[in-house]
């Protein structure tokens, strides 16, 4: 009997790499301080790994790039259990600025630049900034309600465009 | 961790080749690791840069964020950007011989 069988493991072909990310569009669209900041560290982030980055911001999450608001974005503090404060005193007045400012200290500690910094060092860094068409006229804004860097504002399907050939995360 | 053979000198290096050890750095194994990561040749900016990120390191025992390399190391973001496409923070870590930064900003 020949016994030229050969061993399963050597015909088997070689595993496929798992490729690396290239691109990334990201999302923004809600408007408190726990909303905007995720994205905004995720592009920052990929930017710093030589990943290119783009930006969309929709709904409220155009607060942080609506010149008149990026400075007063705050931590919602109804609705949001995971803050630990009992849901009736979340509703007092003074609430919402004595948990941002209590955070923003926090963050300043670890470096993370307030939102109006943060989105002109990720525009800095070569990220694209978009806002949403349908937002903006809903929200009855102009081009220059928007930070200078802002790129451009798009309709979903140039949305898509731009994304093309990468990963989009909604945030 | 493993070793490397680079500008004549065996250094311990991390899967990623960051440096373990800053004390076997010097200028040759800079350009050394420069080329490897496609920068040639390394400039007074890049420099300004990698001496920034590698005296904060050795004084502080961290890397500095990309925020305070902007603001501190005299050379802006766009510009960072432009020297080091591939990621400024990171690539000054490397070619510094300090261990790859560890924060997210």
């Amino acid at each position: 009997m020949s016994a030229t069988a050969v061993a399963p493991e050597e015909v088997r072909l070689e595993e496929p790499q798992p490729e690396n990310i290239r691109k990334v569009s990201i999302i923004i669209s809600k408007g408190s301080l726990e909303g905007i900041y995720p994205g905004l560290i995720l592009a920052n982030g990929a930017r710093m790994e030589g990943i290119e980055a783009d930006l969309f911001f929709t709904f409220f999450g155009m607060d942080a790039i609506t010149k008149k608001k990026m400075d007063k974005i705050r931590v919602a503090t109804v609705g949001n259990p995971a803050l630990g404060v009992p849901a009736l005193l979340g509703v007092l007045p003074g609430m919402s600025a004595f948990v941002t400012k209590r955070m923003a200290k926090q963050m300043e500690q670890l470096d993370i630049p307030p939102i109006p910094e943060f989105i002109q060092l990720i525009a800095d860094s070569g990220a694209k900034l978009y806002a949403c068409k349908a937002s903006v006229d809903m929200f009855g804004l102009k081009q220059e309600d928007f930070v200078d860097t802002l790129e451009g504002i798009l309709t979903v399907g140039e949305f898509y465009e731009q994304a093309a050939g990468g990963q989009i995360i909604f945030t | 961790m493993t070793t490397m053979l680079l500008a004549n000198k065996d250094l311990d290096v991390d899967a990623e080749g960051f440096l373990q050890d800053p004390a076997q750095w010097d200028e040759s194994v800079a350009e050394a690791i420069a080329r490897q990561v496609g920068i040639e040749p390394l400039t007074e900016r890049h420099w300004a840069v990698v001496r920034f990120m590698r005296d904060r390191f050795l004084a502080t025992g961290t890397a500095p964020s990309i925020r305070t390399l902007g603001k501190e190391s005299g050379v802006p973001i766009k510009e960072l950007y432009q020297v080091f496409p591939k990621g400024p923070a990171k690539l000054a870590a490397k070619i510094g011989g300090i261990p790859k930064p560890k924060g997210c900003i």
